[in-house]
């Protein structure tokens, strides 16, 4: 505000107008990204400063910083002013998004301050998933480089429809008209088929101000807005109303016995009491009763309002599901098609288990196949079989449970999802959905008329998985051998899956890698769980040497058909033995990635049975196991057993 | 917040009895209505708050009928740990950030919701809506879980928990102007009034009662003054000011021309120093 708005807000009736304005001011979100030292900092310092929003305390606290720490002499550096954290102030980087507000007459924002810097790309697209528009900034001394063409991909791809073109520093280009007309013609090239509704192209200069609110007499043969002239008017199209009807279900609300509720934020579309909805999930549908909230009950509610329905008939309803217009359904199924970008330092490893938050709902789900990857500096297609930190791809998708959604393009909130590491609850990639996978829905399961309890049944047993898991040469197949046998000599019908001899044929195209040992564990688990159905007790004696591919054959079977045995030996032991000469062979380099030298083991955290074969001879182990199976109930108790 | 009473086990909103307090406060009834919020309210006392702080605190939990727990480091009142003879930092330290540790570590509170905003200071500019803290109640600046669109991940495994910032977004004006339309009582001393106060380095400190040791020389005298923040008496210093109605306050701020938090001294001890004091477990 200037001096006279300030004098005029002191006169009350012109206070509450300019509180009225300010409330009916739009919000503009967006986000500034560029290579490290594009001056993107320095351009928010400039948009607070010159937008009056720096206070006296921070600008002399910038001012004894600038001395300290400025680049830019005896000037004040404004992007002390943005540069939060201590580390990359020393630094001198930005290395996380930060979050600014400032307000014009007209619109009120909020910029996302992201980083330059190729390994933090993440955090850019944290930025933009949640901006209408992007700020692109480019070095003019440098024109476009590599980190301009990664970013505006990225921009592209998290669905932002405005973008502005900043070339900053021109002042140092003696303000020429070829040197940015150039580069926006390299830019247009390349951004070309980025789907970009608006391309404003801006000349500036972040440290003297030229064209961020004040047209600039430098650079008098550009006609276009300014850049403040320009966020302040650029169309955004909000209007998520017009679209059919979605509301996430974050919270059953409940307070008692005759209140039952569903609240959630209405992603798309409106709503009033009477209209028929539809849970998308099970296909159940009722009528609005009320829409409830603290001031009252409302007569309609649109896009964005958080609210609470009640509904007209009593229909299962919890966190997660979908309520939809009835005529207007999304998708449902458990195999969607979706772009990731991959945001963790450990790699997208396809087949193993993870978890997918899309809206309010959680789900354990794998990437059955990676389509291509796509090269951010070249957009070209290239095929991965593992995707590393910053990588972005095309892949598949397939969830535990059927789950509603929208393409990402049509609907933000419907499409959006993040995938969390089960183990370690990191966040580790984002995705959007592009489709859903049709197959899913057309193959349905046949019901047989004899079932794995007939089966079973008819063999006086209960089937199971005994899941042997530990290092190479511990006496894995030994001891598994042995249960067997005794478990052959009563009568009982078994069938064991050795690691050597799958790979002989199944898995025979498989090798070592980790996303190899992943399909090795994941085709092993799948098989055993069809052998657990044709009622067999079934003994597994792999290596397996991760925690999470052993949990996705838990999660595969039902609940007591997975019996972990942990065959613990310490590592010298097993290489003591080395009765396959394996790690002999390990240890000169010859075989790698070999588990326990070259290649991790991950020693089971709550295994059913622990055998400690240095205390334990493997008969004795074998019988070890064949009295827990009794005492669990796994074979007939009517039976006495002599072992 | 309705993801978080969804998700966690056993959340808590942290109540400071300010005015962003109040708005989250009020967000919370909104939310969960005609239910109640489905959490208890925590309120980490130092023993240093205004007086009317805490008796608007107790009339505001008596007249909505909230589960309030107030928490404070008994081993520091033991120690008679105060700002005067331990200095702003040591006091901070122990009565309000390991306070805040020892509560949430004895009720076992896995999600702790907290009115900071990222207008107020700059390493709040960089946090999350949803803060991971690791068991220790630490943080971690450069190993933030990223936060993309509406979609929280709030998955801990036990004794972690995570600092949720409804009000990330807001501004110091939008708290206000809300305060104003939604009709949201708040403590009075952001009220001017008439009130005892001594200068102190070229700012107002109010003598809220007997404890504060007057330096030689020093006279309370009786000036109109309110407060744009709250913290513990000796350390929030007044501003002088007439602006006795919730206009006249929206008025003054919009010509204030020194940001909101210079009033708190702790933010002054040392460069970087509102960093440092998160990464400890401070708010």
């Amino acid at each position: 505000m200037n001096a006279i708005a300030m004098e005029e807000a002191l006169d009350t009736k012109a206070l509450v107008e300019y509180l009225a304005s300010h409330e009916q001011k739009s919000l503009l979100r967006f986000l500034t990204c560029g290579s490290v030292d594009d001056g993107k900092s320095t351009l928010i310092g400039r948009l607070l400063y010159d937008t009056k929003l720096i206070f006296e305390d921070q600008l002399a606290s910038i001012e004894k910083d600038s001395k300290k720490h400025g680049t830019v002499g005896d000037d004040i550096d404004l992007a002390l002013l943005v540069d939060g954290l201590q580390a990359e102030r020393e630094q001198g980087i930005t290395i996380d998004v930060a979050y600014r507000f400032f307000t014009t007459d007209k619109r009120k924002f909020i910029v996302a301050d992201t980083p330059g810097h190729e390994q933090y790309t993440r955090n850019m697209a944290t930025g933009a998933s949640n901006s209408d528009l992007a700020v692109i900034l480019i070095d003019a001394r440098k024109g476009i480089l590599t980190q301009t063409r990664r970013h505006s991909f990225i921009v592209s791809l998290l669905g932002i429809k405005h973008v502005v073109l900043a070339v900053n520093k021109i002042d140092l280009m003696d303000y020429s008209q070829d040197v940015f007309e150039k580069i926006v013609a390299d830019y247009k090239t390349f951004a070309a088929d980025f789907g970009f509704e608006t391309l404003q192209a801006i000349p500036l200069s972040a440290r003297y101000g030229d064209n961020v609110l004040t047209r600039s007499e430098k650079l008098d043969w550009y006609k276009g807005p300014t850049l403040v002239e320009h966020l302040e008017s650029v169309q955004i199209d909000q209007d998520q109303s017009e679209k059919p009807f979605r509301l996430q279900v974050q919270w059953v609300n409940r307070p008692d016995l005759n209140f039952r509720g569903f609240s959630g934020t209405i992603s798309s579309g409106t709503v009033k009491p009477g209209d028929e909805v539809l849970v998308a999930g099970s296909g159940k549908s009722s009528k609005v009763k009320a829409i409830v909230t603290y001031d009252g009950d409302l007569a309609r509610a649109f896009a964005g309002q958080a609210v609470t329905l009640t509904l007209e008939d009593e229909i299962d309803i919890s966190r997660g599901d979908v309520l939809c217009a009835i005529d207007a359904r999304p998708e449902v199924s458990d195999q969607f098609q979706a772009r990731l970008i991959w945001m963790s330092e450990q790699d997208l490893i396809p087949g193993r288990t993870v978890l997918v938050k899309i809206g309010a709902r959680t789900v354990s789900a794998s990437v059955t196949e990676i389509k291509y990857q796509t090269d951010v500096n070249t957009f070209a297609h290239i095929a991965a079989k593992t995707l590393k930190l910053n990588e972005v791809a095309v892949v598949n998708f397939a969830l535990q449970e059927t789950v509603a959604f929208d393409p990402y393009a049509e609907n933000h909130d419907m499409g959006a999802f993040i995938v969390i590491d089960r183990v370690s609850n990191l966040t580790l990639g984002a995705g959007m959905v592009d489709h859903g996978l049709r197959r899913a829905t057309n193959v349905h399961w046949q019901a047989l008329d004899v079932n794995k309890a007939t089966r079973a049944g008819a063999k006086g047993q209960k089937p199971v998985v005994l899941w042997f898991t530990g290092l190479s040469g511990a006496g894995k197949s030994t001891i598994a051998n042995l249960v067997e046998k005794k478990l052959l000599s009563l009568n009982h019908h078994t069938y064991l899956l050795d690691g050597d001899n799958v790979r002989h044929g199944l898995n025979k195209d498989l090798g070592f890698t980790d996303a190899d040992r992943v399909e090795n564990i994941r085709r092993v688990a799948e098989v055993s769980k069809l052998m657990v159905d044709a009622g067999l007790i079934t003994l597994v004696s792999f290596i397996s040497p991760f925690r999470a591919e052993r949990q996705m054959a838990r999660e595969l079977l039902g609940p007591s058909e997975f019996v972990e045995i942990y065959v613990s030996t310490p590592l010298s032991v097993a290489e003591q033995r080395d009765v396959k000469g394996l790690y002999a062979r390990a240890r000169t380099g010859e075989i790698k990635n070999f588990t326990g030298i070259s290649s991790p083991y991950e020693f089971p955290e709550n295994p059913e049975v622990i055998v400690e074969t240095t205390e334990t001879s493997p008969e004795v182990a074998a019988t070890q196991i064949v009295n827990f199976m009794i005492s669990n109930g796994y074979l007939d108790s009517d039976i006495e057993y002599i072992i | 917040m309705r993801e978080v009473a969804a998700e966690f086990k056993n959340p808590v909103m942290l109540y400071s009895i300010g005015k962003d307090s109040s708005v989250m406060l009020h967000l919370a009834l909104k939310a969960f209505a005609p239910s109640k919020p489905p959490f208890p309210f925590m309120h980490v006392n130092t023993t240093w708050k205004f007086g009317e702080m805490i008796k608007f605190r107790d009339e505001t939990a008596a007249r909505l009928g909230l589960n309030l727990i107030s928490h404070t480091n008994a081993e520091g009142v033991v120690n008679n740990v105060n700002p005067f003879d331990h200095g702003s930092n040591v006091f901070t330290n122990i009565m309000k950030t390991d306070a805040l540790k020892q509560a949430l570590t004895e009720h076992g509170f896995d999600a702790a919701f907290g009115g900071a905003r990222r207008d107020e200071e700059k390493s709040r500019a960089k946090e999350r809506i949803f803060s991971f803290r690791t068991a220790n109640h630490g943080w971690d600046p450069k190993n933030q879980r990223p936060e993309l669109w509406n979609l929280y991940n709030a998955r801990v495994k036990p004794g972690e928990s995570i600092r949720v910032f409804p009000l990330s977004n807001w501004t110091e004006l939008d708290i206000w102007q809300y305060i104003l339309l939604e009709k949201i009582p708040i403590v009075p001393l952001y009220f001017a009034k008439m009130r005892p106060v001594v200068q102190r380095g070229g700012q107002w400190i109010m003598v809220d009662d007997e404890r504060l040791p007057l330096n030689p020389g020093e006279v309370p005298e009786m000036k109109s003054v309110r407060f744009r923040t709250l913290g513990d008496y000796p350390l929030t210093a007044a501003v002088e000011s007439e602006a006795d109605t919730l206009e006249t306050i929206v008025a003054e701020m919009l010509v204030a021309r020194t940001s909101e938090r210079s009033g708190r001294l702790i933010d002054h001890d040392e460069a970087g120093s509102m960093e440092k004091k998160k990464r400890e477990g401070y708010f």
